[in-house]
């Protein structure tokens, strides 16, 4: 460690250290404009000059500190350079700070009143009126160059941080400016409108629209995907007016998307359901919570046992979750409870568990930061979890190899150094195509699989029919870059595998995620840090809502339902008979309502009318329902089948935790009261309860619920809210003093006989393939700025910048139908119709189009295919064969 | 006419994928068009590996690289200090007006481009007005009215507006 000398004192400096970081550290304020502790250092400002013995002045912020260096931050020649530096900044500053939002907020402003200024010059100098137009072109941040003093900020932070480089510095001299490729305005260019660069602006050259100063802050976890970004929520009276990152997290290290940091509008829209709601006549009829809870009451005691189907919420949280499945189980006398990971990563549960023994990934977000090879395949990472899609980008950058396969050329294609661009459904033929490369090279760790795996023989056999020239015909997909692809993965350890929707939502997606696991135990890339499989899990708890035992086979913590010491531990504890026939899984329920044997349905925050496939057959089914409840914070597309309506509390307005895609346990808190005469679902569920006359419902608080589910669940054993706190726990933590599990396998894999499992596979094509009336393949897929449908589109500027529905062609299937860009047009399936707009683009293969399922104007999911795969009941939404015709 | 096409992968043979062969690749493109397309510099992003924006930052910097084609014929008008004096911006305003077009500007049926210049180093020959490098001296507005005919008339069926326009 270096010692300096600044200012006379002794200062130890760590290793590499600039005289700025040094000095800063040690409580020794030098000013400064474009240093940020996140970024590069660049010397742009040259404010941070100090005085070097022997050097004479030098900008802090560039020059590292040498053992016996003696640094003179204060002297006159260092504060007369100083004061020119500030002065020439100034000149170019529009000077109305009282108008300005970031008045006392401003750096500038505090580098100006410490360095201080020359009045007499400054009167002469200064800006007093706009010299450039500001650009209001992006819905939540205001860019004025009146007040950009040119650090760089912003610009690094986009290339350092996001890996977009939306904007840099145009132009030159007077006119130099940051602009955007063409200075053009911002919504036009490639900003993904994260607001990183919001956040680190000094000064007032990029604000927050209406912008309010919160009152106060609480802690939470931001409500969107499975990343679970850990969020400060800033809150004035009832209202959450801001959000921002919260730097200590492990999962987010402050940085947050677009929906994350300014999606938060739902929560206080106008729209939000402030009463239960009774439907009299076909229409909705407010009511007092007495009324609604007492009908509920009375009439799902007419429903008890398998007429009964509850669906839980992936949104709610965890103890909600588990008194749900506690309500259908105790209460109801069924085990037909699931929840929205059926229509996602049901395939991951299943897979993950045949093969390793659990369903849950098995390695931690960060370890994307140490990985040499990462493999994504299935998900475009930068939509739809965007804060780990930017630090795929940041790997890549520092020289990780990445390789990308998806059916659509995705934005991660731009950063990685092999891209397949599969059929869709053709996943199966792909991996074990890339498996067998491996084998036959002699790439695979022959120590892992001998000591650690199992079935190897069985799995080698059936890689015998994946011959590359089969292969490539049915992905589409050349030789020489599966070849490409597969020698990287094996041999650029550790190598992380890193996938989503695009593999689970399939007619086979199990199968997908077994040759996933396959690959991944033959290059010995399990149990170690940086290596494994990341499966993306969609919703903020999904994974939660699984672990919660909402699915109909198993009870908390994957515990099955048909096995009798479990069951007899859950009656003890319960104090009720529990049923031993695993439930329905949820597209099952709507099969089944369909034919009368379910009747009664308990919905709780998801909006499956719309996100369901074959939509129509599911509206038909809860129309053909005797009793429907829906708990939901906003009117949804679900909620006006209801029979009645519960105002549920959002996330801001009650405790609990969510679990992310990583396993961790994470706290959310109550910042706000409920909105209106809405409640905290977990009290919902237990009022009905109560008012059916059932015990073992009285909490006075979630974090009760979570010491029940500690009690009863070995791989929560270790939790509670106390030990929650801070950055939270990975799952299994089985004791009071057990830290979690970041990595899982490390010495052996959770299977009975604790070694992985080899699955031999067969390529099988989708259920439906294009022909001569359907020639197209639809695949679906999100939107950086939608999460579903009902919060977002209550944002208006996450609507404003993608405000409807498009179908992507390929310019050739375009031009072949005489559909021009932005044309309507007909997309028609074997299932129904729907009208959207053209986006004609090459960023879908030919034979292949692409659709989002964001929009009740477009119910894109009224055509997609119901066929579930066979071990996990997962439909395919993938893969739909459609027509498309001008309209 | 403006030539569009450009052929990236000769050009990155002949010039490599360093980042220090953004600008001697520029240079050719431009060379080769007369202006650098936005097509080619979403190109030679994609090929360096930078950002589009980036390449953008390089080409606005120098004054040496446009944005925008050529017209045809590229009249530059001094206003050095000599031309200056001599009247170089009344000539300059002529042009402008008659042209329809600011400095570094194209004639929509890309004749002409306009450009003002600092200094042709002939102050002598006050003000002076450069047609596709010719160095015309001593103008006045009637003789760049001709000037501006003649350039025009050698382009069949263009630049008849130049003619109605000066009356």
């Amino acid at each position: 460690m270096p010692a300096v000398y600044i200012n006379g004192s002794k200062v130890e400096a760590k290793d590499g250290a600039t005289i700025l970081q040094a000095a800063l550290d040690a409580g020794i304020y030098i000013p400064h404009l474009c240093h940020h502790p996140d970024l590069e250092p660049a010397g742009i400002c040259r404010l941070c000059l100090v005085e070097v013995e022997g050097r004479g002045i030098v900008a802090s912020c560039q020059a590292q500190v040498e053992d016996g260096m003696a640094v003179w931050t204060e002297t006159p020649m260092v504060q007369k350079a100083r004061q020119i530096s500030l002065e020439l900044l100034l000149t170019n500053h529009l000077g109305d700070c009282l108008s300005c939002p970031k008045d006392n907020e401003c750096k500038l402003q505090e580098v100006a009143s410490y360095i201080g200024i020359n009045e007499e010059r400054f009167k002469q100098l200064r800006m007093l009126a706009p010299q450039f137009p500001l650009d209001e072109s992006n819905p939540f941040f205001l860019r004025d160059p009146n007040r950009c003093v040119l650090c760089g900020i912003c610009v690094r932070t986009c290339d350092e941080i996001q890996g977009i480089g939306a904007i840099n510095y145009a132009f030159r001299g007077f006119a130099t400016t940051i602009a955007t490729f063409g200075n053009k305005p911002i919504v036009e260019s490639n900003c993904e409108s994260c607001g990183e660069c919001v956040v680190r602006c000094p000064t007032g050259a990029l604000v927050p629209k209406n912008y309010r100063k919160p009152a106060k802050e609480v802690k939470s976890i931001c409500p969107y995907c499975g990343v679970g970004c850990s969020i400060y929520l800033g809150v004035r009276g009832n209202e959450v007016v801001f959000v921002r990152g919260d730097k200590d997290s492990p999962v987010n290290e402050g940085q947050l998307c677009v929906k994350g940091r300014f999606g938060f509008g739902f929560i206080n829209s106008p729209e939000r359901l402030r009463k239960p709601l009774v439907k009299r006549n076909g229409e909705f009829v407010e009511v007092t919570w007495d009324e609604a809870l007492d009908l509920v009451a009375s009439k799902f005691s007419q429903y008890k046992g398998d007429q009964f189907a509850a669906v839980a919420s992936a949104r709610c949280t965890n103890e909600e979750n588990y008194l749900v499945q506690k309500f259908a189980r105790a209460v109801m006398q069924t085990n037909n409870v699931d929840n929205c990971a059926r229509l996602c990563h049901a395939p991951t549960v299943a897979g993950l568990n045949i093969a390793y023994g659990t369903g849950g990934g098995t390695n931690p977000i960060s370890d994307i930061d140490g990985a040499s090879c990462i493999f994504v395949i299935g998900s475009n990472t930068t939509v739809a979890h965007p804060v780990v899609g930017t630090r795929i980008r940041r790997a890549a950058r520092r020289g990780a190899t990445l390789i990308v396969a998806d059916p659509r050329r995705i934005e991660l294609f731009n950063h990685a150094h092999v891209c397949l661009q599969q059929r869709p459904g053709s996943d199966v033929a792909l991996l074990m195509g890339m498996a067998r490369v491996i084998y036959e090279q002699g790439l695979h760790d022959e120590e892992f699989i001998r000591e650690r795996c199992e079935n190897f023989e069985a799995f080698v056999e059936s890689l015998e029919q994946f011959e590359l020239d089969f292969v490539e015909e049915v992905t589409n997909v050349p030789k020489e870059k599966i070849i490409q692809a597969a020698t990287l993965y094996a041999t650029r350890k550790p190598s992380l595998i890193i996938y989503s929707l695009g593999i689970t939502e399939h007619s086979h997606g199990a199968e997908n995620v077994l040759a996933l696991a396959n690959l991944a135990m033959l290059t010995g890339n399990v149990g170690k840090p940086s290596a494994g499989v990341m499966p993306l899990r969609g919703q903020n708890n999904v994974q939660g809502a699984c672990d919660m035992g909402c699915i109909p086979a198993s009870f908390p913590g994957y515990q099955p339902v048909k096995d009798g010491a479990v069951r007899r531990k859950f009656e003890k504890a319960w104090g009720c008979r529990l049923s031993e026939k695993p439930g329905l899984t949820l597209v099952e329920m709507f099969q089944e309502a369909l034919k009368g044997n379910v009747r009664a349905f308990y919905i709780v925050g998801m909006d499956l009318a719309y996100s369901m496939p074959n939509a129509r057959m599911v509206w038909e089914a809860l129309e053909r329902a005797e009793f429907v409840v829906v708990q939901e914070i906003l009117m949804t597309g679900t909620a006006k089948f209801a029979h009645v309506i519960l105002p549920g509390a959002s996330f801001a307005e009650k405790d609990g935790t969510f679990t992310n895609l990583e396993r961790r346990v994470q706290l959310i808190r109550k910042a706000i009261e409920p909105i209106g005469d809405a409640r905290p679902d977990w009290w919902i569920t237990c009022e009905i309860a109560k008012r059916m006359g059932a015990t073992g419902f009285d909490y006075s608080h979630p974090s009760e619920v979570m010491d029940e589910i500690a009690r009863l669940t070995p791989s929560f054993a270790g939790m509670s809210f106390a030990r929650l706190e801070g950055a939270g726990i990975q799952w299994p933590c089985t004791s009071p003093d057990h830290p979690g599990t970041p990595i899982l396998h490390i010495e052996a894999f959770n299977t009975p006989t604790g070694k992985g499992h080899f699955s031999p596979l067969q390529y099988k094509p989708p259920a439906e393939m294009p022909d001569d009336e359907y020639p197209l393949i639809l695949t679906t897929g999100r939107s950086l700025y939608h999460f579903h449908l009902s919060m977002t589109r209550r944002v208006e500027g996450l609507l404003a910048l993608h405000p409807e529905e498009r179908i992507w062609l390929n310019p050739k299937d375009a031009s072949k139908l005489g559909i021009a860009d932005g044309d309507k047009v007909k997309v028609i399936s074997r299932r129904g119709e729907v009208f959207t707009r053209a986006k004609v683009t090459e960023d879908v293969a030919p034979g292949t189009a692409f659709m989002t399922f964001h929009f009740y104007e477009t119910p894109t999911n009224i055509l997609v295919n119901e066929a579930l795969c066979p071990i996990a009941k997962t439909p395919e939404f993938k893969v739909t064969a459609i027509r498309v015709e001008r309209a | 006419m403006v030539k569009e096409a450009f052929d990236i992968d000769a050009l990155i043979e002949r010039h490599g994928r360093e980042r220090s062969s953004l600008i001697p690749l520029l240079q050719e493109i431009q060379s080769e068009l007369g202006y650098v397309p936005k097509e080619a510099i979403k190109a030679v992003a994609r090929e360096l590996d930078i950002f589009e924006v980036e390449v953008y930052e390089v080409l606005t910097f120098y004054a040496q690289f446009r944005l925008t084609p050529r017209g045809k014929h590229v009249i530059k008008v001094c206003l050095g200090t000599a031309c200056h004096v001599m009247g170089g911006q009344d000539i300059f305003n002529y042009v402008s007006q008659v042209l329809g077009v600011s400095a570094g500007e194209t004639t929509k049926d890309g004749t002409f481009t306009l450009e003002r210049v600092a200094c042709l180093g002939c102050c002598g020959m006050a003000p002076v007005v450069a047609i596709d490098d010719q160095v015309h001296g001593r103008q006045t507005i009637s003789k760049v009215e001709k000037l501006l005919r003649e350039h025009a008339a050698n382009d069949v069926g263009k630049g008849e507006h130049v003619t109605k326009d000066a009356k």
